[in-house]
């Protein structure tokens, strides 16, 4: 795989919250167009990593982070970034769906390019019929753009959630445990989404459920206690790992 | 099986448990607080009739001309309440528009802007306020807000704003703009403290949701904070609101006691409370004082449909507690 194929590129994150240490030293490389999945007992820092990747993780009193993170090339831990700016390259969809409550539906998918200025309606009515369609929404709801998006059942949030993150257009998507709140069937439809996601963008999927990662990701990481333990193509982690404790953590000796 | 057996014993035993120590306690109890609550409600509807009963001269007399007359004269006894009405709510709606927007951005600024410890330190002095005596509230205001109005406020209104009618006219120092300074300042910690409330009903996944799209700071708060608490806040704003109608002896204090309607907030003018504050020991009976109860009456009524409004706005009309509602029943 060439350089150039790296969307990003972590080196040496650590992320701390006071003086507790919940990322240690993570080095890892997406590629363009690939899922991967993050897994790893609870409390072993996946969300947390994920969070540093966006920035918001320096958003919570006391937190903080050190490495670098290259998106294109480009360090986004660097001071000159405006945290801001990079977040309308790198999405989110959060483990709970959560939509704005006060805006419709059309509202919630065209918030993001409505905060970077942009107002002429047949732009933002063609973002939003994309990003629905994009994120397997658009028959369910084009006839109630209107209603509030918290009128949606959970399933449509998420995928709400989604079309809104995809309507900046960002290279890299991150997701939080999207589907742990979901129903079986609505978890699927978010599962087959996130393959056709994978068409454009680099998704880092964080999952508990080790049947997901091992179904939709190109490449699976395993996080013990803030540390990388392994990282490889799905296939090898789930058939084949290298470490005991990652062989441990998924024939279900502990976590 | 075994399980509706364990039930059943832990059923068993949680009565034998009342019925040893709690049985005659617990109905003594509900008694007790059967009675109170009956007597809460008693009180209330006594009150009214009282009202209605010694404002029934007045009534009788005047009927409805009292709510259209702004004439208010011992002398040769014609009353109307419709200078009072004004001024009651010319000096509650301006201190609404002095004391919500600092308020709102006093809330947003203890919950989202300062560090959780001093947000909570200056969320107490806002507090405090609320504690202060409407008395030392009025001794406030005659010696240093009315001197105040009248040396900087009144000439700075004046030389901006001196081409309405609302900033033209003498200026004594007290009058309607100086209570309504003061009405703003006493109902400030209620809109703060009820919007801090609302603020905090927000969770935190909301706002980083805006924060992921690239929200600035300001504009999270807009989108993900303020949007949502229009409802709560219109509602804390109401009862603020209600507060300010029936604050009596500050506003009594510092208002100059005129019947007079007069477009200028530099002017003297009165409130329904202050009225009555002011004119209940000279009245000793008759219609005055009939009347008198009747402008009393009718307060209450206008405090109970304004606090009434104010709780159905933020029962029913938040998005939030709409969603959190649906939730619940799911
Ligand atoms: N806001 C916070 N303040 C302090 N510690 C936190 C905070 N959030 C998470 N942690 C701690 O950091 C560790 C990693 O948390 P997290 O990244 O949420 O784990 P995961 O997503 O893998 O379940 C946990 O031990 C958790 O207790
Ligand atoms: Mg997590």
């Amino acid at each position: 795989m060439s350089e150039s194929d790296n969307v990003l590129e972590v080196k040496n994150l650590n992320a701390w919250f006071g003086n507790f240490h919940a990322v240690k030293n993570v080095s890892n490389n997406y590629s363009r167009k690939s899922i991967t999945a993050i897994i790893g007992p609870s409390g072993c820092g996946k969300s947390t990593y994920l969070r540093c990747l966006n920035r918001i993780h320096e958003e919570v009193p006391g937190a903080r982070l050190s490495g670098e993170a290259l998106l294109l090339g480009q360090n986004i831990f660097a001071p000159n970034v405006d945290p801001v700016e990079l977040r309308r390259h790198i999405g989110m969809v959060f483990q709970k769906p959560n939509p704005f409550p006060a805006l419709s539906i059309f509202d919630n998918v065209v918030i993001g390019l409505k905060l970077q200025g942009e107002k002429r309606k047949d732009v933002l009515m063609e973002a939003a019929q994309k990003c629905l369609k994009k994120a397997a929404l658009w028959d369910e709801v084009k006839e109630k753009l209107q209603k509030q998006g918290t009128s949606l059942s959970g399933g449509q949030q998420q995928r709400l959630c989604i079309a809104r993150a995809l309507a900046v257009n960002p290279p890299v998507l991150l997701m939080d445990e999207p589907t742990s709140a979901l129903d079986p069937i609505a978890s699927a439809k978010i599962e087959e989404l996130m393959q056709t996601l994978k068409e454009e963008y680099t998704v880092i999927v964080v999952t508990h459920n080790m049947q997901q990662a091992a179904r939709v990701a190109d490449f699976t990481s395993f996080l013990m206690l803030g540390e990388l333990i392994e990282h490889g193509p799905s296939e090898v982690i789930f058939t084949n790992p290298k470490k005991t404790k990652t062989e441990d953590y998924i024939t279900g000796r502990f976590g | 099986m075994e399980q509706t057996k364990e039930q059943f014993k832990f059923l068993s035993q949680h009565k034998l448990q009342t019925r040893l120590s709690g049985e005659f306690g617990d109905k003594i109890a509900k008694i007790v607080m059967q009675t109170v609550a009956i007597a809460i409600l008693a009180t209330l509807i006594l009150m009214v009739i009282l009202l209605v009963q010694m404002s029934s001269e007045a009534i009788n007399e005047f009927g409805s001309d009292f709510l259209t007359n702004s004439t208010w004269d011992p002398i040769s006894e014609e009353f109307g309440v419709l200078s009072f009405l004004y001024g009651t709510l010319i000096t509650s709606i301006l201190a609404l528009l002095i004391a919500a927007p600092i308020s709102v951005m006093v809330a947003i600024f203890i919950t989202e802007i300062l560090p959780l410890k001093l947000g909570q330190v200056l969320g107490l002095f806002v507090e405090m306020i609320a504690a202060i005596p409407s008395i030392v509230f009025g001794l406030w205001g005659l010696f240093f807000l009315a001197p105040l109005v009248r040396e900087s406020i009144t000439p700075f209104l004046k030389s901006t704003l001196g081409f309405l009618p609302f900033f033209q006219g003498p200026s004594f120092g007290i009058g309607i703009l100086t209570a309504s300074i003061i009405l703003a300042t006493m109902i400030l910690p209620t809109i703060t403290s009820i919007t801090r409330e609302v603020f905090k009903t927000i969770p935190q996944h909301q706002k980083e949701a805006a924060l992921a799209l690239g929200a600035t700071r300001e504009e999270m708060i807009k989108l993900a904070v303020l949007r949502p608490s229009f409802s709560g806040i219109t509602g804390a704003i109401v009862l603020g609101f209600g507060r300010a109608l029936g604050e009596t002896m500050a506003v009594a204090m510092v208002i100059g006691n005129s019947s007079k309607i007069t477009l200028s907030l530099f002017a003297p003018g009165a409130t329904m409370s202050s009225v009555i504050a002011n004119e209940y020991a000279e009245a000793s009976a008759g219609l005055h004082l009939s009347s008198l109860c009747f402008v009393g009456l009718l307060l209450f009524a206008v405090t109970l449909i304004v606090n009434s409004a104010a709780r159905f706005i933020v029962w029913k009309f938040s998005p939030l507690s709409k969603s959190e509602r649906k939730e619940k029943r799911s």
